[in-house]
């Protein structure tokens, strides 16, 4: 624990508790929430009170409830999208450095031309093609981070697999895929997890959007994303409607970026052993 | 001392964990060099830093003076020191190829070292900088000096830092391992030249080197550090001839010699590291006439002859017993074979071809590579650095896949890939890679990797097989609790040893030596080459040793087969070559090679 | 080596550069031709074509019977293999014939034709501020990393990339508009009318972009800059005396500044996202508006026609940023 606080520091060790915060609500919201999602409380647009503590949206609807039960979604969306794109991703990756050649070529090339499109774009043309809805999102999200990851794994996979140890382990003749399990895979986790920081941020932020846009979820479900879109006519009237969802949203990105970028620093240069400064002992 | 142009007098720089340098005292007069000899630890390249005011990020001068010519290093304002620092004192860096700015055109990075301590307007500028590039040995003519550093040679840029350092006549020259990762012929070039630039600009030389036979040809003095402290410091010939310090002399002793085919002495142990130094002596821990009062406090440095100054409480009792440390020396004169006998021979290459693709270009690595090799015997192949001999190496284990010819082992041809091989033909050629800093998966214990070939290649339990590997860790002299240990945790010298364990692991028949020990300090390297030569008794390996060092070459191999151009240009006993070289190619390379030049002296004494 | 004729000057030189140049336009149009084949197919190909989306919205009833269906689909040319249809596809592209809306009936070039100029001021302002931003600060935090200056702009950039744009955006409102009452929370701009003539329309919308923009670029950027102030050759200039200005202009600059410039054209790629939203947001009135309605609708040459336009300015950029680091970079310029 002190360790991992030593390494977050201040300032990660915040977004950390900010990540963990918005975590538990969306997990347990759902649990504690005054109302249902979808129940009327009373007139729309209705200033927070006693009774609502955040007030009611454009259907009359509960504010604070939907704001409980609306982070799940986004959560769930993002996840599942990058765990697809990790295992599709990495395993491009992993194949493409080992097998150099015509099928590193055949694999990577049009990932390279994927790369290049504007993650929007990958979500218009599907959403365009098979329609609105959840699963969309996921592939979309999941097919923009696909190329970057098979890349970073690639990149990383390339740069171990010429060491020492990895040509031992070809040399004693061990299959490809024991190879890129035992000999490689637990030695790329440090560029990947500096890598997966910017990609959950990215996820969470895409997520958001393809909801805000209604090319995601529909309404009548509760997600922050669609809370903002659906309450922006009464921003005037009832800001809290489209300012809590957007501070959550906000506080979860903020934290995840934060502390994924304090985690990756290099720590505190020559802090650590003396034996550094004289170039380590060998 | 007067007339000095630098004088350190005891300087103590200090990290959070300890000192790194401690009571350092030495000078350096008008147009002498002086040689700094240490291994990795010891701080060398802080007193090289030392001498132009600086210290390592997070560590501090906490004791001591600076001065080059008069002006003060130490404790002075940045302001300050940057007008000193090129014109006074000068600094030439370890590695070319990243010491020079990428965009920046070669005459421009010399005249703007220049221009850094004259007026802009100065038209001296130019003539100064095309002054400093004639005196560097490099052309001046306009499409040299628009040259971008990646258009030039190594040895033309190592150059390049050369003519910037003394493009302002400074008093004193700080060179930092200058000639790492240089050929040997570059590197003898670039020596001569140091000699000639000494001898015209009269500057003061301190050269800092881990490589005491390359100093030895060019130091007026030597000083060797240990341990963060000079512990012996003399004129060059004093120091070689008659060490007074176990270090020192160990240190000679461990330096192999293209004419000495015999085992070095190693000297067991690694650098003590900054924390964990001893309150007494810091080689204390290692030193053979060791006695209670050594482990009390550091011994002071005393005058044992002219110049001549030692920090041992022993040093009357090293010049006269044997200097080695606890190992017993071995003599192993290697049988002499005259002609490989048919019916004995192991593995025999015939006419490889391989090319060794790098992301831009091709190095042609072999054009017709042809030899063999007996049962208990060890062939060296001799080349420069980068010439492509790692690859015949993983040609001949598989990993590489020649473009022509083959390799056989005992009479079957082997398959060009690893994975056309056949188990048992994969167990019987090991290889030991080259580089100790990743020759090990740093994720597994050692244990771990040591039984895996044993499992993998001889199909035995894992029980039985970490269990063997236990005995292969105390057959390469390694402590058994390194077993649970990870590779981070080892020095560079234990790690080449677990991967020799690990080769060994498979019950091996041939081993193919990359370039084993090019990465370990001297005193690390006659360990590992001498725990070679045992295991070759022990277990009547064959070895192909693969190296660009005579030195070594000349210690372990029975048959040396010189390589140049990615042929076998020629061949024979390892001392009729090394002796009297036939071919042009081999001739260079012999006398290129850098070697003690006291030594026969030393030898006349100490070996029976 | 010293006498390869591609490195000495002479009459005989080959030009690297231009080969170069020729190289990578051409790796572009590779690059083009690909990405129209995955918008053609992504659109067109997954269950549910042009003629079930037409039926289905004008007979609410029922959705039409299979012989309506395949009359529509004849009628559209739907009948034919669908390499064929790409071929007519790319063929109407090259003739500047972008289709025409299965909605409206109108052809795709009147349909966004008048808005495609809005959109265009606001993706040129926005980039034309990001990126003296993003090369600027990235270069300054990057030179004095760790003090106090490099720490509040690597916070602030932090905290900004990971907004989303319309989080951004609705918080921008909220303190400008609703707060603060300073500037319009809607930038409506009337038909006919640019929006330069009213700039104050543009000043949240642009905002909201370059807060996340310039967030991501200047921490790349950072990042780079940083790798160059600690790499040897700038250690050993001050170990020559160079004075630290000159250390700077002369040595950290121009190493950082060309693949700091790649990274850049990465995120001017996000701003075909961001642009989307920020409209969205703002009811500005660019083809962002279209473009969601023609998604949400299942009007495929609309989708097709906008998504191939602003995949070719994306792969443009790229492909100009590709050849700008090759003209700043000596190494890669001279073929070495």
């Amino acid at each position: 624990m002190r360790r991992l606080s030593r390494a977050l520091g201040p300032a990660g060790g915040a977004g950390a508790l900010a990540v963990v915060v918005i975590l538990a609500l969306a997990l347990v919201g759902p649990f504690v929430a005054p109302h249902g999602a979808a129940e009327r409380v009373g007139a729309a647009f209705v200033a927070p009170t006693s009774e609502a503590w955040l007030g009611t949206d454009q259907l009359g609807r509960d504010v604070l409830s939907r704001l409980l039960h609306g982070g799940r979604s986004m959560l769930l969306l993002s996840c599942a999208a990058l765990g697809l794109a990790y295992l599709v991703g990495g395993a491009i990756g992993l194949v493409a450095a080992l097998a150099p050649g015509p099928v590193e070529t055949a694999l990577m090339r049009p990932l390279d031309v994927l790369l290049a499109l504007p993650p929007f774009l990958v979500l218009a043309v599907l959403a365009t093609g098979s329609g609105r809805g959840a699963v969309v999102i996921v592939a979309a999200v999941g097919l923009a981070n696909i190329p970057g990851i098979a890349r970073v794994v690639r990149t990383a996979a390339l740069e171990v697999s010429v060491r020492g140890w990895v040509e031992a382990a070809t040399a004693r003749g061990e299959r490809i895929a024991a190879i890129a399990c035992r000999e490689i895979l637990p030695n790329i986790t440090k560029p990947l997890l500096a890598d997966a920081g910017v990609r959950i941020t990215t996820a969470i932020s895409l997520v958001g959007t393809a909801n805000f846009l209604g090319l995601g979820l529909q309404p009548p479900l509760a997600d922050w994303g669609l809370m903002i879109a659906e309450n922006r006519s009464g921003l005037l009237l009832q800001p809290w409607a489209v300012l809590a969802p957007a501070l959550c949203i906000a506080v979860l990105a903020v934290g995840v970026n934060v502390t994924a970028d304090a985690l990756t620093q290099p720590g505190r240069r020559y802090g650590g052993t003396p034996a550094a400064i004289e170039g380590g002992r060998q | 001392m007067t007339g000095a142009i630098a004088e350190v007098v005891g300087v103590r720089v200090e990290a959070p964990g300890g000192a790194l340098l401690d009571h350092v005292d030495l000078t350096v007069l008008p147009g002498e060099v002086l040689g700094v000899v240490g291994e990795s630890g010891s701080g060398k390249t802080t007193l090289a830093l030392a001498l132009l005011g600086e210290t390592p990020p997070g560590t501090r001068a906490t004791a001591g003076r600076v001065t080059v010519a008069g002006t003060p290093m130490l404790h002075v304002t940045p302001a300050e020191r940057r007008q000193h620092l090129g014109r006074i004192v000068a600094y030439v860096p370890q590695d070319p190829v990243l010491a020079l700015n990428p965009a920046m055109r070669v005459g421009r990075q010399v005249a703007e070292v220049a221009r850094a301590h004259h007026d802009r307007r100065d038209e001296t500028i130019d003539t100064r900088a095309m002054r400093a590039l004639r005196r560097a040995e490099l052309p001046g003519d306009p499409s040299f000096l628009r040259r971008w550093p990646h258009q030039i040679s190594g040895g033309q840029q190592q150059r390049v830092t050369l003519a910037q350092a003394v493009v302002n006549e400074p008093r004193l020259l700080v060179l930092d391992e200058p000639t790492t990762g240089l050929d040997v012929i570059t590197q003898a070039d670039l020596l001569a030249q140091l000699r000639r630039l000494r001898d015209e600009a009269g500057c003061g030389i301190l050269y800092v080197t881990h490589d005491i036979a390359a100093v030895a040809g060019i130091a007026d003095r030597l000083a060797v550090l240990y341990a963060g402290r000079v512990v012996e410091e003399g004129p060059t010939s004093t120091l070689l001839s008659q060490p007074r310090h176990p270090y020192t002399a160990a240190l000679i002793d461990a330096v192999p010699d293209p004419r000495r085919a015999r085992g070095s002495a190693g000297l067991p142990g690694v650098v003590p590291p900054v924390g964990a130094r001893p309150s007494g002596c810091s080689f204390a821990p290692r030193c053979g006439l060791v006695e209670r009062l050594c482990l009390d406090a550091p011994p002071p440095p005393a005058h044992v002859g002219t110049q001549h100054r030692v920090a041992c409480l022993n040093s009357e009792r090293t010049g006269s017993v044997v200097v080695s440390a606890p190992t017993v020396r071995r003599v192993s004169t290697p049988s002499p074979r005259t002609s490989p006998s048919p019916a004995n021979t192991l593995l025999v290459v015939e006419d490889l071809h391989a090319v060794h693709r790098t992301r831009r270009r091709q190095v042609v690595a072999a054009a017709g590579i042809s030899f063999s090799l007996d049962r208990d015997e060890c062939v060296a192949l001799l080349g420069a650095s980068g010439s492509g001999k790692s690859t015949i190496a993983r040609c001949i284990v598989g990993l590489h896949r020649p473009t022509a010819g083959t390799v056989r082992l005992g009479g079957t041809i082997l398959g060009r890939s690893v994975r056309h091989r056949r188990r048992d033909q994969r167990r019987r050629i090991q290889l030991v890679p080259q580089n100790p800093a990743d020759t090990l998966d740093p994720s597994r214990t050692v244990g771990e990797q040591v039984a895996r070939p044993a499992r993998i290649l001889r199909r035995r339990s894992a029980r039985q097989a970490v269990a063997e590997a236990v005995e292969l860790l105390d057959q390469v002299r390694l402590p058994t609790a390194v077993a649970a240990r990870r590779p981070g945790e080892l020095s560079g010298g234990e790690r080449q040893r677990v991967a020799l364990a690990r080769a060994l692991a498979a019950r091996p028949e041939v081993l193919v030596c990359d370039e084993i020990t090019s990465a370990l300090d001297v005193s690390v390297q006659a360990v590992v080459l001498d725990l070679l030569a045992d295991l070759r008794t022990e277990l009547g390996l064959a070895m192909v040793f693969i190296s660009h060092d005579l030195g070594v070459v000349a210690s372990v191999a029975d048959r040396v087969a010189v390589l140049a151009d990615g042929r076998v240009c020629e061949t024979g006993p390892t001392r009729e070559v090394l002796e009297s070289p036939r071919t042009p190619v081999a001739r260079q390379l012999v006398h290129a090679a850098p070697r003690l030049p006291y030594r026969d002296v030393a030898d006349a004494t100490s070996v029976s | 080596m010293p006498r390869d004729p591609l490195l000495t000057a002479g009459p005989g030189r080959h030009h690297p550069f231009l080969m170069l140049c020729i190289r990578r336009s051409l790796a572009g149009i590779a690059a083009t031709c690909a990405v129209s084949l995955l918008v053609f197919v992504g659109t067109d190909l997954l269950p549910g074509d042009a003629a079930d989306v037409i039926l289905t919205r004008s007979a609410s009833s029922g959705g039409g019977t299979p012989e309506q269906l395949a009359a529509l689909r004849a009628e559209l040319g739907l009948d034919v293999p669908w390499p064929q249809r790409y071929l007519g596809w790319i063929g109407g592209l090259l003739q500047g014939d972008l289709g025409s809306s299965l909605v409206s009936g109108r052809s795709v070039t009147d349909v966004i034709g008048s808005r495609l100029g809005n959109t265009l001021v606001l993706a040129g302002t926005a980039t034309v501020l990001l990126v003296p931003v993003a090369v600027g600060l990235g270069l300054w935090s990057g030179i004095r990393q760790g003090r106090p200056g490099d720490r509040v702009v690597s916070g602030v950039a932090v905290a900004a990339q990971a907004l989303p744009e319309f989080v951004a955006a609705t918080l921008l409102i909220a303190v400008f508009a609703l707060i603060a009452g300073l500037l319009p929370a809607v930038s409506l701009v009337p038909p006919g009318t640019s929006p330069l003539a009213r700039p104050e329309i543009l000043v949240l919308p642009v905002l909201s972009l370059l807060s996340v923009m310039a967030g991501q670029s200047i921490r790349m950027v950072r990042a780079r800059t940083s790798e160059v102030v600690r790499a040897d050759f700038v250690r050993v200039a001050r170990l020559h005396g160079i004075p630290e200005r000159r250390v700077v202009w002369r040595y950290v600059v121009p190493n950082a500044l060309g693949p700091a410039l790649q990274l850049l054209a990465g995120s001017i790629s996000w701003l075909v996202g961001g642009i989307v939203v920020v409209e969205q947001v703002f009811a500005y009135p660019g083809i962002s508006h279209e473009l969601v309605q023609a998604i949400i609708s299942r009007d495929v040459p609309v989708v097709q026609a906008l998504a191939f336009a602003m995949a070719v300015c994306t792969l443009a950029i790229y492909t100009l940023a590709d050849l700008l680091v090759v003209a700043l970079v000596p190494k890669l310029r001279t073929g070495g």
